[in-house]
């Protein structure tokens, strides 16, 4: 079980918590709602809670509650560039199907 | 699938409730767009990695217009239908326009409506529309680059902004189809993008030295409101003059004459400029200037040199900054932090008089061509809701004070400048005749005591109001100022309830210089004024007593003696030709003597109508 970063997205990461001048990481998860059911949480971790599974990617500690691993395990955390837009993604081996806006899914 | 960004936790947004939203400062030369993402608060570059947005517009006959870069390098070829630097005639009227100077090179069309439109090849167009032009291509940008659409932005302006240039503004933004969440000051925004406003309290100076404009502003910081204490400035001062004084010296060196071809002086332009922003990092630079007849001159300018170019400019900037202080009242010292905006802050020379004035290192980590962008991305994310409860909100202030007129061409304040937004204030007055049946209200804007030196924003008649003696009647006049900034103002008469109301639409027409002069008058007159209305108080007061007498002598003339009357009218014919005069002490002393003149009527005037009152009654009904 793991989730992972790929180097673009460890070093996005690394410059977003230098800016933001404190954090231990980054905190994924998903929670229910959405047009297609599901959504995924993208957080700075202050902290781990309780029943937090911690990973180490590139660099970067990733906080995942037990609940979410179920749905997010395997996922590899990219960050592209599209035109003008730039963002993390969610490369999930578990998603069947995303709505049309590509916003939440389903598995 | 969409692309996210790094929310607080806790914070994050469910799918398609994304709050969106960005930061604008619409500048007189360049704009440009901010927003917050992944907690780093960054301007947003369009696609060839420019970051700002120069505030042209180019209109064409049957196309969409032309906005920026493109548009700059037309303005040459095409000055007519290209507009620059439209900021300058954001809220203001044709009269101020043309006074402004004859040298716009638009054509304004002659309508009867306040606002001026410029003839062009596309129609006509108003500022407005001119500035939601630009803002229309900075919101396209911001849309593609987060991702979405925006749910409000945050747009920047002068702190001497006065209401019809900020609701000038934000009706731009409506016209962009815009969300303006707030308008924010320039300044509080540059404070705000360096997190001066988490401090708590404390006074910055914002110096800000663009390219033809120079803007100094001294904020107090007050339980999380920035109040605008004083403002200053020049708007024609800026880098273009560092580089036409290094322009100038290059001239004399090279031999080059002042009556030189346009070209020969365009290039030796650009070379000061470049020679300049060389100085910022070596001690000398070496000069290599085409002539127009062929050959090269070749020369060198030290760093030294460059600053005896600079140095009178600088200093006049630092002239303003001493006035700015002085109108806040405070001195150098009192200053916690000083923050650098605009491309000219960059020279080594500027930052260095500006510390030595200040006593302290000026703040110039952000990139101060983008720093007011940013500063209102910041607060447009706070406003959006994107930001853990308990961040500071900041409130927005009125920049002058709101009031009416009263007799005599005095103004009553009823909204004091710097009151945070919204406000309801209520202040009741009263007739001043006798069987008064109306009332207009008057009102104005401004820091000074008499009518003639404030701005009128509108007036209205209260009607129907019951016929009473002089001062019996009680209207309530209320100012309410809503979280826009727009201004309403009612009259009610309390015992009948009849009201009349006022909706203020900023009569368009007062020309920012103004604005910092009626604020720096409010000072410098301070004397004058209180003098002024001291004089206009007795003079009001000396009329409503000649006004009362006139009127009780017709009615109970006979109860006096001839020699009484004499004495009491040549009382009265003092204070009459007193009240000409000047002097309110005089006056006062002559309204006085005619009290005392009086004393014996009034009483005779009041034992009468007790006695009329009293006539048919027998005692026993009265106890």
């Amino acid at each position: 079980m793991a989730v992972t970063l790929t180097e673009r997205a460890a070093q996005r990461v690394k410059d977003f918590i230098v800016s933001r001048g404190s954090g231990e990481g980054l905190r994924l998860g998903v929670k229910t709602t959405g047009c297609s059911g599901m959504a995924y949480v993208l957080e700075f971790a202050d902290a781990a809670e309780e029943g937090d599974e911690v990973f180490e990617s590139q660099g970067v500690k990733i906080f995942v509650d037990a609940k979410s691993l179920v749905y997010i395990d395997g996922t590899e955390l990219d960050f592209a560039k599209e035109g003008l837009n730039e963002g993390f993604k969610f490369n999930n081996p578990n998603e069947k199907d995303t709505c049309g806006c590509g916003e939440s899914f389903t598995v | 699938m969409a692309l996210l960004q790094i929310s607080e936790p806790g914070q994050s947004s469910k799918p398609h409730e994304r709050n969106l939203a960005a930061g604008i400062d619409l500048g007189t030369t360049n704009s440009l767009v901010a927003s917050v993402r992944s907690g780093q608060a960054d301007t947003l570059p369009d696609h060839q990695g420019r970051h700002l947005l120069p505030s042209v517009v180019r209109y064409s006959a049957n196309a969409e217009p032309v906005v920026g870069h493109d548009a700059k390098a037309a303005a040459a070829v095409d000055p007519l239908n290209t507009i620059a630097s439209v900021k300058r005639l954001m809220g203001r009227g044709l009269d101020d326009i043309k006074h402004l100077g004859s040298n716009l090179p638009y054509e304004f069309s002659s309508t009867d409506s306040t606002v001026p439109r410029i003839k062009t090849a596309a129609g006509e167009k108003s500022p407005i529309e001119v500035s939601a032009d630009i803002l229309q291509v900075l919101k396209h940008r911001a849309e593609q680059t987060l991702g979405g659409e925006l749910n409000g932005v945050v747009i920047t302006v002068p702190a001497y902004f006065d209401d019809a240039q900020r609701q000038a503004t934000k009706d731009a933004g409506k016209l962009a189809g815009l969300n303006v969440l707030r308008l924010l000051n320039e300044p509080t925004a540059a404070a705000v993008a360096y997190g001066l406003d988490k401090q708590g309290e404390g006074i910055t100076a914002v110096y800000d030295l663009g390219g033809g404009t120079f803007d100094i502003s001294i904020l107090r910081l007050n339980k999380g409101v920035f109040e605008v204490m004083s403002t200053g400035g020049d708007t024609a001062l800026g880098g273009d003059d560092f580089d036409l004084a290094i322009a100038r010296w290059i001239m004399q060196q090279a031999g080059i004459r002042d009556d030189a071809g346009h070209a020969q002086l365009r290039r030796v332009l650009r070379d000061a400029c470049a020679a300049k922003e060389a100085l910022t990092d070596s001690e000398s630079v070496e000069l290599n200037i085409e002539l127009d007849d062929g050959p090269h001159w070749q020369g060198t300018l030290t760093r030294e040199q460059m600053h005896q170019l600079i140095d009178p400019l600088i200093q006049k900037t630092i002239v303003t900054c001493r006035r700015a202080l002085r109108d806040a009242q405070i001195t150098a010292d009192e200053v916690q932090a000083v923050v650098m905006v605009g491309g000219s802050t960059r020279v080594p020379r500027v930052r260095e008089k500006v510390g030595e004035f200040f006593q302290q290192q000026p703040m110039v980590d952000i990139d101060p061509d983008k720093v007011v962008a940013i500063g209102a991305a910041i607060q447009a994310d706070v406003l959006a809701g994107n930001k853990p409860d308990g961040e500071l909100l900041l409130l927005d202030v009125t920049p002058l004070s709101l009031g009416l007129e009263t007799m005599g061409g005095l103004v009553e304040k009823i909204i004091p400048r710097n009151t945070t937004i919204p406000v309801a204030r209520a202040q009741d007055f009263t007739t001043f005749k006798d069987g008064q049946t109306a009332m207009t209200v008057h009102v104005l804007q401004g820091e000074r005591e008499l009518v003639s030196d404030c701005r009128s924003l509108g007036r209205f008649t209260l009607h129907e109001i019951p016929p009473m003696v002089a001062g019996a009647a009680r209207i309530r006049v209320t100012f309410q100022v809503d979280a826009d900034g727009l201004l309403s103002v009612t009259a009610q008469e309390q015992t009948t309830g009849k009201e009349a109301s006022i909706q203020i639409k900023p009569s368009y027409g007062l020309t920012d210089s103004e604005i910092e002069t009626m604020l720096r008058d409010s000072i410098t007159y301070a004397r004058d004024d209180v003098e002024a209305r001291n004089l206009r108080e007795q003079q009001v007061e000396a009329d409503r007593v000649i006004e009362a007498l006139q009127a009780a002598l017709q009615q109970d003339g006979d109860l006096l003696m001839e020699d009484e009357v004499k004495a009491i009218e040549s009382a009265l014919i003092n204070l009459h030709n007193v009240r000409q005069g000047d002097d309110h002490v005089a006056i006062k002393k002559a309204i006085d003597e005619l009290n005392e003149a009086t004393m014996e009527f009034a009483g005779r005037r009041m034992n009468q109508s007790i006695k009329k009152a009293l006539t048919g009654h027998q005692l026993n009904e009265f106890e």
